[in-house]
């Protein structure tokens, strides 16, 4: 690890005036993956600007017709939520099934989103479920927020608050893991709601979490397992690695996807 | 009165060990902070070979907390020994073997990526990383050699001037006529090509080291996590040449696992020790996993090409095999003698085979060293025997089981024609006992059910053997070993009665400090609470070899047996006089001696005390005292061996496999402990099983290694086990005097056969590479598909 400053502040405006003042700023949710980083020395940030000690970033309430999570829910928290596992169970399940309990107790949602690791599972959920990323300066859907592999519309001195989740009639989620890493080779979140259907991959798209839209359109036909046969899914856009070819991670999507219908329509 | 307070041999007591390791009292040589230690970083080279044009430390030694900065100059200027290989192995053509020079740290040239390069020490860690960084290397980068296959190609980039077409030795073992004879009587001729994957050991806990020199007495201290430590004395003083081995104590405190990797004279501790005085700090370093990936030697890593001949009736004639085994880029302490005398000296397998020959091609190549683990040479031995054996059940269409039972070896002592002189076993009962307990006889329906709801079930068994006890040391000594292989104990009876036992073997997970106690208990009749273990202190214990090879069962315990025979015929002769009566009139039964035929008697403490006291015997005829030593060296290898049964489902959508089975029938003898073989078992499948379907080591085509991590490299997880079922069969040992034969390393070497020919009886297909990923898997019931539609 190399040697770097620490802030906590206690209020966002005051994280937020850090992020501007201090040189090379790197804000510490969960620290699931950045401590890893620093610790291995692949990242050199001039100070680590904690959010721990802000108050009310980790509530889980409904809001509207919706749920509102802070950005710093703890996955357990979000799995174990009565409130989440009755408005969108499936929700609840992907955080159960994020890496270890290790690292459920620590790692947070927004922290998993800003990151927007291509294999994480939170950017699926978001993504199909159509929530609003809320952020310390604007409200951003999820469609404009993850832009690319580790990348997001979020500004240097942007900080994520909290995603609102609109509720879906139906949803699931399911992924194949990488046996060494855990991570989703594939992972498909898929979601009925009030804006039609919406089926969202995490794990294999070589530009990150991405949108199937023609699994939404055979599905907005005909809600049902059977209508992903031989819906098509171009290999040239997905990851090939030690782990799995591109054919074979395509193929994979389009098993999880019907493993997420079952899952959906259960 | 006394045999309720005496743990027996055979009772499965709770490990006395683990009060300290589970309530984090265990002493690791990283636990240890030495006054005023400095911490070791090792600059490594990030290319997998280059000359090293030029090396500036400079600017790094004027980085803060620099306490010193060291490098093959250094080394060189000082007459540090090169580090060596201890095992002398011919080629065919009668010359040594070609040993490319190892030293600590570079001289000029990198040969893998994470080679020594040099050695930061400063204050901190973090200061160290800091300076090692403000290295300048300038690295004139040469091509790569990685691939085994590749190592011996023509246009192939050289590691080591010595050694033409990058091959360490070509050496072979079995009559090669006599082979090609068997094979023109043959009826059938099956070939099987395979690759055994290369394999990190990932011990829990990584390698450390703290060097430490005295000056007042010109001695050197080194705390390690090793296997043997004194083997590391040995080798640090008389080759290395750091220090003679009086002025050089080296001990290794706890240790989290070794599976053979802690066994090696590394590198770093080589440095920390040499540093140590030349800084005139003790210097500390420990791996991170990184490291450990990068540099911890691997296992297996071969390829091969195989014949097996079998007449008519389904019995083999005979067996041809070719290995190319992958070295790394240098000889590692036992790198030689793992392909080739611990691995075709087992191609025999269970079975009569007439005729065998091997031939091994030992390469360099721009990777780590690899060197022994767990199984060592036998695994790739049980991996081809067991998948050709099988091979050849199928393409006769003959049940696996009948082909192997057809084939066993049913006399004893049975000499095969690749050295061992198996001793005795009984493989047709544990292949009994393990299709009992599989019921192997109700496959086919479960098959059926399996397929029904769309899932490819297969079966397989493995039937191992291993020789493991090692090793009798004119036998090893004739094959080319540097050392000996026997073991020492010490027995210190103290004055009160209870009992020091001082062992050669160094337990680093294996359970010593309770089966030795139990060894104590049940002969002296104490309770197992009296008894002491001491190990892996060249200062406090005598002269030892260490624990690997599953030796410290049949070898160390022989000795400590020994040495309780002479502390039994002292003790009765003092009996003898405090009892007024003849020597050859004193019994020792349950902790007491007796007059026989009277009920005169005394309690072994008593006995221990009086030795001490020293008043009622002729010290002019008898010492005093109550401590007695052994050297115990083997009269031939135990012959470890069982049936594995491994049952599989496979998942088509996917290509993910169930384990939803696993049988294992082993016959080790006498059992000390059923609860710890049992977990010695547990561990050795659950590493099996990782080399079947998880775990390989990577290298690109530029010798990066791609899997140098956890999110690449795939540890078996307790998901990918089923709940084993274990049974024993127990034939005796009879070349020691406790009947064991070992247990350590079955697990490992008879699993990955027992789940590939699972896996190829599922999927109907040969050609399943290990580690059987659910990616090759899927990849190919694909090609299969494609290739039945194509025929319809």
């Amino acid at each position: 690890m190399y040697a770097f400053d620490y802030e906590r502040p206690s209020a966002v405006d005051a994280a937020v005036a850090l992020l501007r003042s201090v040189e090379e700023p790197k804000v510490l949710a969960g620290g699931q993956t950045l401590l890893p980083t620093l610790k291995q020395r692949l990242a050199q940030p001039g100070t680590l600007v904690d959010l721990a000690r802000i108050p009310g970033l980790s509530a889980i309430e409904r809001r509207g017709e919706g749920l509102s999570i802070g950005a710093m829910a703890r996955h357990a928290a979000v799995a174990t939520s009565p409130l989440v596992r009755e408005a969108i169970p499936a929700l609840a399940e992907l955080a159960g099934m994020i890496g270890d309990p290790a690292v459920r107790n620590r790692g947070t949602l927004g922290g998993s989103i800003a990151n927007n690791d291509p294999t994480a599972d939170y950017p699926a959920a978001c993504l199909a479920l159509g929530a609003t990323i809320i952020t310390s300066a604007r409200q951003l859907a999820a469609d404009d927020f993850f832009t690319g592999l580790f990348e997001t519309a979020l500004a240097e001195d942007e900080l994520v608050l909290a995603v609102e989740f609109p509720l879906p009639a139906r949803a699931g989620y399911a992924k194949f893991r990488n046996p060494a890493s855990r991570y989703a080779m594939a992972g498909v979140f898929i979601a009925q709601g009030a804006d039609g259907i919406r089926v969202a991959v995490t794990g294999a798209g070589q530009g990150g979490v991405f949108r199937w839209t023609a699994a939404e359109e055979a599905l907005a036909a005909d809600f049902r397992v059977e209508s992903l046969a031989d819906i098509a899914l171009d290999a040239d856009d997905i990851m090939s690695d030690l782990h799995g070819s591109a054919d074979y991670r395509t193929h994979l999507v389009k098993i999880m996807a019907k493993h997420a219908m079952v899952a959906a329509l259960r | 009165m006394t045999a309720s307070i005496v743990t027996p041999i055979g009772a499965s007591v709770r490990r006395k060990e683990d009060h300290r390791f589970i309530t984090g009292k265990g002493r690791y040589t990283d636990d240890m902070a030495r006054p005023g230690q400095a911490h070791a970083y090792f600059l490594r080279s990030p290319v997998a070979h280059a000359n090293i044009r030029s090396l500036d430390t400079s600017a790094a030694a004027a980085m803060p907390g620099v306490v010193g900065i060291l490098t093959g100059a250094d080394l060189a200027a000082d007459g540090v020994g090169d580090l060596i290989c201890g095992w002398m192995i011919h080629s065919v053509d009668g010359t040594p073997m070609r040993m490319g020079s190892h030293p600590a740290l570079a001289k000029g040239k990198v040969r893998y990526v994470g080679d020594h390069v040099a050695v930061v020490i400063a204050e901190t860690l973090n200061q160290a990383k800091d300076a090692a960084a403000a290295i300048v290397v300038d690295y004139d980068v040469l091509p790569a050699v990685a691939e085994t296959g590749r190592a011996r190609a023509a246009d192939a980039p050289q590691l080591h001037e010595v050694a033409p077409g990058n091959t360490a030795f070509s050496w072979e073992l079995g009559d090669a006529a006599a082979t090609d004879a068997a094979f023109a009587q043959a009826a059938h001729v099956i070939p099987l090509d395979l690759v055994n994957n290369r394999l990190a050991p990932n011990p829990i806990e990584p390698r450390a080291a703290i060097g430490e020199y005295d000056s007042g007495d010109d001695a050197f201290t080194l705390w390690t996590t090793s296997q043997n430590p004194h083997l590391a004395r040995l080798v640090l003083s008389a080759f290395v040449g750091l220090a003679p081995e009086h002025k050089l104590r080296v001990i290794a405190p706890d240790v989290g696992g070794g599976f053979g990797s802690k066994i090696f004279i590394y590198a770093e501790e080589t440095v920390c020790t040499w540093a140590a005085k030349k800084v005139g700090r003790p210097v500390k370093w420990t791996s991170d996993r990184s490291e450990a990936f990068l540099s911890d030697a691997h296992g297996r890593d071969h390829i091969t090409r195989a014949e097996l001949a079998v007449n008519g009736e389904g019995k083999i004639l005979g067996f041809r095999v070719k290995t190319t085994a992958n070295m790394g880029a240098y000889l590692s302490t036992f790198a030689s003698a793992i392909p080739t005398y611990l691995y075709a000296t087992l191609l025999s397998g269970q079975y009569d085979i007439p005729a065998i020959h091997c031939h091994v091609d030992a390469v360099y190549t721009n990777t780590a060293p690899v060197d022994a683990y767990r199984g060592a040479g036998r695994p790739e031995a049980t991996f081809l025997v067991e998948r050709i054996v099988e091979i050849a059940a199928r393409t006769l269409g003959m049940d696996g089981a009948e082909f192997r039972r057809r084939n066993f070896i049913t006399s004893f002592p049975h000499q095969t024609p690749v050295i061992m002189a198996y001793d005795a076993g009984d493989y047709a009962a544990s292949l009994d006992k393990a299709l009992a307990m599989a019921d192997y006889a109700g496959f086919p329906a479960r098959k059926a059910a399996a397929a029904a709801k769309g899932k490819l079930r297969g079966i397989g068994l493995s039937n191992y053997i291993e020789a493991c006890g090692i090793a009798p040391s004119a036998a090893v000594g004739s094959l080319g070993a540097g050392v000996g292989l026997w073991e020492s104990a010490e027995v210190r009876v103290n004055p009160t009665g209870n009992v020091e036992v001082l062992t050669g073997s160094h337990s680093h997970g294996q359970g010593h400090e309770t089966t030795f106690a139990q060894l104590v208990s049940s002969r002296l009749g104490i309770p197992i609470d009296q008894v002491s273990i001491v190990h892996g202190d060249t200062d406090k214990v005598q002269f030892g070899m260490g624990t690997y090879g599953s030796r410290s069962g049949a070898v160390g315990m022989s000795a400590i047996f020994k040495a309780l025979d002479k502390v039994e015929a002292k003790a009765k002769k003092i009996a003898a006089h405090m009892l007024e009566a003849s020597e050859g009139d004193i019994e020792f039964k349950d902790g007491r001696f007796t007059v026989a035929g009277t009920d005169r008697g005394l309690a072994f403490a008593e006995v221990a005390l009086n030795a001490y006291v020293a008043h009622k015997f002729p010290t002019s005829e008898i010492e005093p005292g109550l401590k007695e030593g052994a050297f115990y060296d083997p009269t031939n290898f135990t012959f470890p061996a069982g049936c594995h049964v491994c049952e599989v489902e496979v998942d088509p959508d996917t290509g993910e496999t169930q384990i939803v089975q696993f049988v294992a029938v082993d016959d080790f003898g006498v059992v000390i402990n059923p609860m710890i073989v049992e977990g010695q078992v547990h561990g050795g499948i659950a590493q099996g099983v990782g080399q079947a379907l998880l775990e390989a080591v990577h290298y690109d085509g530029d010798g990066q290694l791609v899997t140098g991590s956890f999110m690449d490299y795939t540890m078996p997880r307790a998901e990918n086990l089923p709940s084993f079922k274990v049974g024993l069969t127990e034939t005796r040992c009879p070349s020691n005097p406790l009947g064991i034969k070992g247990c350590g390393e079955a697990g490992a070497i008879a699993a990955p056969p027992a789940v590939i020919n699972a896996l190829t009886d599922a999927l109907g297909t040969e050609d399943i590479p290990m580690p059987a990923t659910p990616a090759r898997l899927w990849q190919i019931i694909q090609a299969r598909r494609a290739v039945a539609q194509a025929a319809e």
